[in-house]
């Protein structure tokens, strides 16, 4: 596009005032006639089997409407449902109770009587994993590989029984993760031969707990019928997308339901097409046939709101003496939870791989079921864990060889196309589709004026020492093949309509600035329709790993050009000569070179209407998903329709990265770490929306940051109960833990396989955070200071005050 | 299941006692897993047929509003479930997160731990109440005009904060208005951003910039 008036540009998105006066609603705002509330009944055991449920004394009670258990649910063949008579975790919602209030609806849930038969079971992966160790489930303890095809929503392979030796674990008692049989692997060049050529060779064990998502808005649901058709009320990430998981879940057609999420209040991957727990109030409205409010409170949510999988790995890598790594064997142990199965092991392989481009490299991993609370991915799920696990490596390697910080991943970064990870089923290794990290990390350097702040590392002033580190952090950026469907109507106005999420990133807007730049319509005219599949939208991409962006733009692009080939083609028609001498301008279509010769918008889609046909979304293209020739179908006879499938190649693999500085400040008085500076360069493609960009890259760092300073994941291991609940146990960074100012910026190098150049942002920054940030602790305190995240205060003060890291990463630390 | 026995005499500690409990696999319930009575209230301890509700007058934005109330009714909740003002959000009902952020006579308070009837003859506003006449509050502008917040479920809390708090402090830094809006905790952690448009709002309000 020549010069972008509209892409590049800052803008008020049209809903921000919705939100600021407080008349948007999320879901538990809405309200209807006879409404109802649920409570949860969960289970108090980590691992039980529901022998008899007695609810005869909630139901005599006045006021107690109907009770849902998982007998009334459809059945998945062992994947999550949203009540079990077998609980996997404590805090599995057992049953639920609609009452006439919340109050009513808890006293029943009191006097309801389940008897639990308690079975085996194991919170800690390794502890499953010895010899006579207990298993998460009675069928199982671990996942194997991937099905080939793919694997379904209704029914996962069943898990494996894998155990280790007890010589295998002997490494344990020296700190070290033991490696057994691993699950799944793959490798590619010479290992051996790297080791052999390295200059050194470090050994390492780290420890990636998992920390809960915590939205700020739970996943409260609401729900009606209304003339057999379901009306649901929700939190989520993909408008489009959840109403077929909705209909899995409650066992009806997509086309029975109508889902309303104009406004989510945070997800995070924890609702990325929707929650299971949306059937709830779904049924149980359908048999108390009155709508039903689904409030989850903060303790519900810390069991059912889903976590990131731990990782522990165990990562041995050879540097030369200029830093190039020569070979990488990485070994992970992942705590996938009680459900999955969870792939992001496979994905912190692939990652690392991408980031740090070892010429040789094994990757052997191992997915253990655990009954704790189930995980999804949350931003940046496995590229950083791999941060998380290996950076600290890079550090103390750079260290030892005498070599900068910023350089040492200057000299491994991918470069352009780089080939990344194992031979594919094409008998080919991957390649990205760009790279520009080598210029993030150059002008992060200058920026954030690293030279001079490294002179001050490790020097003590006072109780004081500042240290600052560097990481980049990668994430998958773009998928593709998604639908777009927007018209232009007789009142001179471009309705885009689309069936992400809003989660407040405004990708959901910014995509409709590209079709708006492409049709040289003003801003003020476009009308962006989201969030309610009764005004019908088209097949959308999920708004998770940092996709929105680049799907949705690519997407949009093609409806935006299918809407000026007509308008090209409408003109030709009526004002003679070929479609290509027509141009788009001032909401007018015209000849090229006289601008008077032309018609105007309202003009071209009032005749769109006449000739019908696909100018008016009559017929569509055959390609397009059921669900936008449903929406299309809506809008037919409204206006001059632009409707279309992705269908623009892609050569590579789509990657976008960030770029994390971070300086910190320790107290050795106390083991208080403060975070003084941070800077964030985005390696994203074009730039749609400034501000909002440099906002995904600030928000998403901070999600790292507060990975490795300050979340909690603490379970009982003699009960199996989580400890570490709500905000207080597991507690975000909050506004006085960051900088006062924190930066951020990007390189701006369009990627070429897309049309737009744009990549997704959402996750890189994680990694970015979090690796820069334990890398600039041990700038400060030493490379061998802790081997587990997060590094509160004591972890510092035990290695600081006896010379020598004082904890074992293996060992749990409250 | 009242308080565990931990009565020396008895020879049973908490421990053996919720293992116990555990072991014979009596009866569960949501509202105490095992610490029944450690406060982890839902909507109030007491049954349903003690939940009698009293019609009370509330200064609510400015208006009066009569509304019936039960006595362990939260101020979050009769905003939100009997007087129709929703922008008011619950994000923890523990006084953890500072969502539910209201102003009672001006003071920033957690109406999610306050009692509704404890507001008898006090000034309620929340975040419905800023904007008067077509127009937005200043605080609210400066949002508007800087793009705070991203997912905007923690805003109408924060943005509450940020009026009480400029109405003791009018001409604050950038790192005292942190102090003085951090009781509010942000998911998406868009602090960086929030300060600079709640920055903005204060310098609107103040007069210092327009």
């Amino acid at each position: 596009m020549a010069e972008n008036k509209l892409i590049g540009h800052n803008y008020t998105p049209p809903d921000l005032v919705a939100k600021v006066t407080g008349r948007a609603r999320y879901a538990e705002d809405f309200r209807a006639d006879g409404m109802l509330f649920c409570k949860l009944l969960v289970s108090p055991m980590p691992h039980a089997r529901v022998r008899s449920i007695d609810t005869s004394a909630a139901l005599a009670m006045p006021g107690v409407k109907a009770i849902l258990t998982a007998d009334d649910l459809p059945d998945f063949g062992g994947a999550e449902k949203a009540l079990t008579n077998e609980p996997f975790y404590a805090g599995e919602p057992i049953l639920a109770v609609a009452a006439v209030d919340e109050v009513t609806a808890a006293e029943a849930v009191e006097r309801i009587n389940v008897d639990l038969e308690p079975l085996p079971f194991v919170v800690d992966p390794l502890e499953s994993l010895r010899p006579g160790g207990p298993n998460a489930r009675t069928t199982g303890n671990a996942w194997g590989p991937p099905m080939p095809g793919g694997q379904g929503p209704n029914a996962p392979a069943p898990p494996k029984t894998i155990k280790w030796t007890e010589e295998q674990f002997a490494d344990a008692d020296e700190g070290r993760l033991p490696i057994g049989e691993p699950g799944e692997e793959w490798s590619y060049g010479d290992l051996d031969a790297g080791f052999k050529s390295a200059a050194i060779v470090l050994d390492e064990t780290f420890v990636v707990q998992s920390t809960g998502h915590h939205p700020m808005e739970t996943r409260s649901a609401m729900a009606y019928w209304q003339n057999g058709k379901l009306y649901l009320h929700c939190s989520t990430q993909s408008v489009a997308q959840t109403v077929p998981a909705v209909a899995r879940w409650v066992g009806i057609e997509p086309t029975q339901i109508v889902l309303i999420s104009e406004y989510t209040g945070g997800g995070f991957g924890s609702k990325g097409g929707g929650t299971v727990s949306m059937a709830i109030p779904a049924l149980l409205s359908k048999k108390a046939n009155a709508p039903v409010m689904m409030r989850i409170s903060r303790d519900d949510e810390s069991y059912i709101g889903r976590a990131r999988t731990n990782m522990t790995g165990r990562v041995k890598a050879g540097f030369a003496k200029d830093g190039r790594i020569t070979a990488l064997d990485l070994f992970i142990v992942q705590d996938n939870g009680s459900y999955g199965p969870m792939g992001d092991h496979r994905s912190a392989g692939l990652a690392a791989s991408i980031i740090y481009q070892p010429p040789a490299m094994r990757w052997r991993a191992i997915s253990v079921l655990t009954n704790t609370p189930p995980r999804s991915q949350q931003r940046s799920p496995g590229p950083m864990q791999a941060n998380g696990m290996i950076e600290p490596l890079i550090t103390k390697a750079a260290k030892q060889l005498g070599i900068d910080q910023v350089e040492i991943r200057k000299i491994n970064s991918p470069v352009g196309k780089a080939i990344y990870g194992p031979v594919g089923p094409t008998g080919q290794r991957p390649r990205l589709t760009s790279a520009f990290v080598v210029e993030a990390l150059d002008k992060g350097k200058e920026t954030f004026r690293w030279d001079e702040k490294k002179a001050y590392s490790g020097q003590r002033r006072g109780s004081k020492v500042r240290g600052v580190g560097v990481a980049v952090g990668p994430h998958g950026a773009g998928s593709i093949g998604f639908d777009s469907l927007m018209t232009i109507r007789p009142d001179g106005k471009l309705y885009v309509q689309t069936g992400v999420g809003n989660l407040g990133t405004h990708s959901l807007m910014d995509l409709a600035r590209v079709a708006a730049e492409v049709l040289a319509m003003p801003w003020e005219k476009v009308e962006v329709v989201w969030g309610d599949t009764g005004k019908g939208v088209p097949w959308s991409c999920l708004s998770v790993g940092s996709q929105t962006t680049h799907a949705m733009t690519r997407a949009n692009f093609a409806g935006a050009n299918d809407a000026k080939r007509k308008l090209q083609e409408i003109a030709a028609k009526d004002l003679g000569g070929a479609p290509d001498d027509y141009e788009l301008g001032n909401e007018r279509v015209y000849r090229r070179g006289s601008p008077g010769r032309g018609m105007a918008y309202t003009q071209a889609a009032q005749r769109a209407i006449e000739l019908g046909g696909k100018y008016d979304g009559h017929e569509v293209p055959e390609d397009v998903n059921a669900m936008t020739k449903r929406a299309a179908a809506m809008h037919a006879g409204l206006g001059l329709m632009g409707v279309a499938k992705d269908n623009y190649p892609r050569n590579g693999t789509t990657y976008s990265f960030v770029v994390g500085f971070a300086e910190v400040e320790v107290d050795v008085e106390t083991g208080k770490v403060t975070l003084i500076d941070y800077l964030g360069v985005g390696d994203v493609g074009t730039v749609i929306n400034p501000r909002s960009l440099l906002a995904q890259i600030k928000g998403g760092s901070c999600l790292g940051i507060a990975h490795a300073l300050q979340q909690k994941w603490v379970f009982d291991q003699k009960y199996g109960l989580m400890v570490s609940r709500r905000f207080h146990y597991t507690k975000p960074l909050t506004i006085l833990d960051i900088p006062a100012t924190m930066h951020a910026d990007a390189v701006n190098l369009p990627d070429p396989e897309t049309p737009v150049g744009a990549r997704g942002v959402g996750e890189p920054p994680v990694g970015a955070g979090y690796g820069a940030v334990l890398n600039a602790i041990a700038d400060a305190v030493g490379v061998d200071v802790f081997r587990r995240a997060p590094v509160t205060a004591d972890l510092v003060l035990m290695s600081l005050e006896n010379g020598r890291r004082m904890h074992e990463p293996l060992q749990a630390h409250v | 299941m009242d308080q565990p026995p931990s009565d020396a005499r008895s020879g049973v500690s908490r421990r053996a006692f919720i293992k116990g409990v555990i072991a014979s696999g009596a009866v569960a319930s949501s509202a105490a897993y095992l610490f029944r009575g450690n406060g982890e209230t839902i909507f109030g301890q007491a049954s349903a047929t003690d939940s009698v509700e009293r019609l009370i007058t509330l200064n609510v934005n400015g208006q009066m509003r009569p509304v019936d109330v039960m006595r362990q009714e939260t101020l979050a909740m009769t905003l939100r479930y009997k007087l129709g003002l929703t922008g008011t959000k619950i994000g923890c009902d523990r006084a953890e997160c500072g969502a539910c952020t209201v102003l009672v006579d001006d003071v920033p308070h957690y109406s999610c731990s306050m009692l509704t009837h404890t507001v008898r003859g006090r000034r309620v506003q929340t975040i419905e109440g800023l904007a008067s006449g077509g127009q937005l509050h200043p605080v609210q502008q400066g949002v508007v005009d800087e793009q705070g917040f991203q997912c905007a479920f923690c805003m109408p809390g924060f943005v509450m904060a940020a009026v009480g708090f400029f109405k003791t402090n009018p001409n604050p830094t950038r790192q005292e208005l942190a102090h003085g809006i951090s009781g509010n905790l942000c998911r998406c952690q868009d602090y960086d951003k929030i300060l600079t448009s709640l920055m903005r709002g204060g310098e609107y309000l103040a007069g210092r910039r327009s």
